[in-house]
């Protein structure tokens, strides 16, 4: 079994916090699919189109026919650790302040064989679980666990390195008065967040959910309003130096296109809360959680972005809506970018139509807040990228991915139809 | 120069003297204008009147170096604000119904102010009626023709959700009945209606017949609103003049200004 997590100390205000030192990042275009695939958790090899053969690690040509025509194929995940050794000494800052670091080679059921890091638990020899996760450079790694678990495995130091589990760290949920903030801050409590910051905007006009949003064991709420960059500043000056996870459930929606709005305003709402309000959030919380990587027990580990899926493909219904999550899809972009000297995970979960009174004419399935708040926590727990939640988002991705034209033109079938 | 001009000038400057010497007191109706003050809550599906907002410019650096300014954003009717007649539409076809066609004398005038602070206290929708009104001229005289009258309550000392006072069947904040406006307005000839809560009609205004009857019926005959006011209680029932005057807003249905009140000092 893994020694439990201890909850961390208190902060020792003489010790200078240390500098994020990064695992090296350069890595062939061949090999980002690695990276592609870690990003939603997925564990593949690069597979020939031509003679049917797996291969690792990811070249730009087929190693045994010589063909280029591969493709990335989910794997099954199963093997046995054939060879391991313990890292102790290392040119590579990362790793030296990291050691002792476990590394092996695995050979897959599904035939090759391939480079790990490997979990304290996994015996000499044992068979294991692989999976596929982004490491601190967003490069993605092997990673071998035990193959029917162990007690507290989460906290192997080398898995956590990997993901950004809630358990004793301090969360900072942006909106209270979302109709989901009772449920990500019961998640997160559950998850063994040890504060949960709750922002409230308008303190001054009640919401429903307040008192059992109050009542959930360890949360704090504190005024923020997204679209008042004093109030931001203001949060982050106070709590900024002990965010670990940004959650921002800020979110304005009205349902309109274009045309059947006459005006603009609504969709300056949306675009000052989705848009200018994840980029105040970032411009406040964003450089202490960058300087705060590898700050510990209770690092700054990871940002997440609720988004709408219709940021890929606008849906015409919410068309204005679709078009400001579009701009926050892009500026997520630009803030990974901007977090990844930190190694800051930036996790945006994407949803369909979601169970509120916003979506209340439409038809299910829609995703309830419960169902939102565990995507959530479990992406953060795997070190996800990107979470796709409920049927319709997880179609809707599919489809983009088979062709962003041919869904465009869906779309616009689909909202005629509805007409 | 004629008697009557040499009068006005040298009142003028007796004034001037006054203020500098403080028998004559300047009090600030207003209040500072705050990311955080409410405003006005509507059914969500109708448009909503814009908070506060501030946006940093410069501030002595980079993006500016020796000075330092705000971008900011608000509606017509955020904060201490003025409402025109063509805030309603009762009111839309008032000729010089926008603010920035009202002749600017209309925004110098005496005040009324009736205290109702003491039933506000007792009953958050307390309601200003005839009675009240006509109890008031058996104090303080008839109400002149052309004069602002406010109604003061003390709501402007509430803080936070105190303010609107919201609850699942609306605000509850006081405001005149109907009738009450239609005496000052109809039979008094105000000039407009102030008031220290968010609108000039009673949070619960909508549940009269007309709907919101100060908004109505003030500016359905092109007088003036007042809400959002501040100190009040600084002012006496009579005897002092206010100086309101909105943003010179093309078309503007109303704007947030600075209020003051000339006020008689004790010994005056
Ligand atoms: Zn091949």
């Amino acid at each position: 079994m893994t020694d439990p997590l201890s909850p961390p100390p208190k902060k020792d205000p003489q010790k200078r916090t240390r500098v994020p030192a990064l695992p090296s990042g350069m890595r062939s275009r061949a090999a980002l699919g690695l990276a592609v695939a870690a990003a939603e958790g997925r564990f593949m090899l690069q597979g020939c189109e031509a003679c049917g053969a797996l291969q690792y690690p990811p070249r730009d040509a087929c190693s045994t026919c010589l063909s280029v025509d591969l493709k990335w194929r989910d794997v099954e995940p199963t093997g046995q650790l054939i060879a391991e050794t313990t890292v102790r000494t290392s040119t590579s800052v990362y790793f030296r302040e990291r050691t002792p670091w476990r590394v092996g080679s695995v050979k897959l059921d599904a035939g090759p064989s391939v480079m790990a890091h490997v979990h304290g638990d996994v015996a000499r020899e044992a068979a294991v679980r692989l999976i596929n996760r982004l490491d601190k450079s967003g490069q993605g790694v092997f990673f071998a666990l035990p193959v029917d678990g162990s007690a507290n495995m989460a906290d192997d130091p080398q898995l956590r390195e990997l993901t950004a589990d809630p358990k004793f760290r301090r969360v900072l949920i942006t909106d209270a008065r979302n109709e989901n903030s009772v449920a990500l801050a019961k998640a997160f409590a559950d998850a063994g967040a040890t504060t949960i910051f709750v922002g409230e905007p308008e303190g001054w006009r009640p919401y429903p959910h307040r008192a059992a949003l109050a009542a959930i064991a360890n949360v704090a709420i504190v005024p923020l309003d997204v679209t008042d960059t004093q109030s931001v500043t203001e949060l982050a000056g106070e709590i900024g130096g002990k965010t670990d996870i940004l959650v921002n459930n800020a979110r304005f929606i009205r349902p309109g296109g274009i045309m059947d709005r006459g005006d603009t305003v609504f969709a300056r709402d949306e675009f000052e809360t989705n848009v200018l309000g994840l980029m105040r959030l970032a411009q406040a919380f964003g450089p202490p959680m960058r300087n705060r990587g590898a700050d510990g027990v209770n690092s700054a580990a990871a940002w997440v972005n609720i988004l709408s899926v219709y940021a890929y493909a606008n849906m015409p219904a919410y068309g204005v809506f679709s078009a400001s999550n579009a701009a926050a899809l892009s500026l997520s972009q630009c803030l990974r970018a901007e977090m990844a000297p930190g190694g800051v995970r930036v996790l945006n979960v994407y949803t369909g139509p979601t169970e509120d009174e916003w979506h209340q004419p439409l038809p299910p399935p829609k995703v309830a807040p419960s169902a939102l708040a565990r995507s959530v926590v479990a992406g953060l727990k795997d070190g996800l990228e990107d979470v796709y939640v409920g049927d319709v988002a997880k179609d809707l991705i599919e489809r983009w991915r088979q062709g962003p034209k041919l869904l465009e033109r869906e779309m616009i079938a689909e909202a005629g139809e509805a007409r | 120069m004629n008697a009557v001009d040499i009068k006005s000038a040298d009142l003028l400057a007796q004034m001037a003297g006054a203020i500098a010497s403080g028998s004559i007191e300047v009090v600030d109706l207003t209040h500072t204008l705050d990311q955080d003050f409410p405003v006005i809550i509507l059914p969500p599906e109708f448009g909503q009147c814009a908070r506060f907002r501030m946006e940093e410019i410069s501030a002595y650096d980079h993006r500016g170096p020796a000075w330092k300014w705000h971008n900011i954003s608000l509606c017509e009717h955020t904060g201490t604000h003025f409402d025109a007649p063509s805030h309603w539409i009762s009111g839309r076809d008032i000729p010089n119904g926008n603010v920035d066609e009202i002749p600017v004398d209309r925004f110098v005038g005496p005040v009324c102010v009736i205290d109702c602070s003491a039933g506000a206290r007792q009953n958050e929708d307390f309601e200003l009626t005839p009675e009240i009104i006509l109890d008031w001229e058996k104090s303080h005289g008839p109400i002149p023709a052309d004069s602002w009258v406010l109604m003061r309550t003390d709501w402007s000392k509430r803080r936070g959700a105190h303010y609107l006072n919201m609850r699942d069947d609306g605000p509850h904040s006081p405001g005149p009945t109907p009738d009450a406006i239609r005496l000052l307005v109809e039979e008094r000839g105000i000039r407009g209606f102030g008031t220290e809560t968010v609108g000039t009609d009673a949070g619960q205004g909508m549940h009269y017949t007309p709907p919101y009857p100060a908004h109505f019926i003030l500016h359905g005959a092109g007088r003036y609103g007042l809400q959002c006011l501040n100190n009040l209680d600084r002012l006496p029932p009579t005897g002092a003049v206010i100086v309101a005057t909105p943003l010179k807003i093309k078309k503007g249905t109303g704007s947030p200004l600075r209020v003051i009140a000339l006020v008689p000092g004790k010994d005056a």
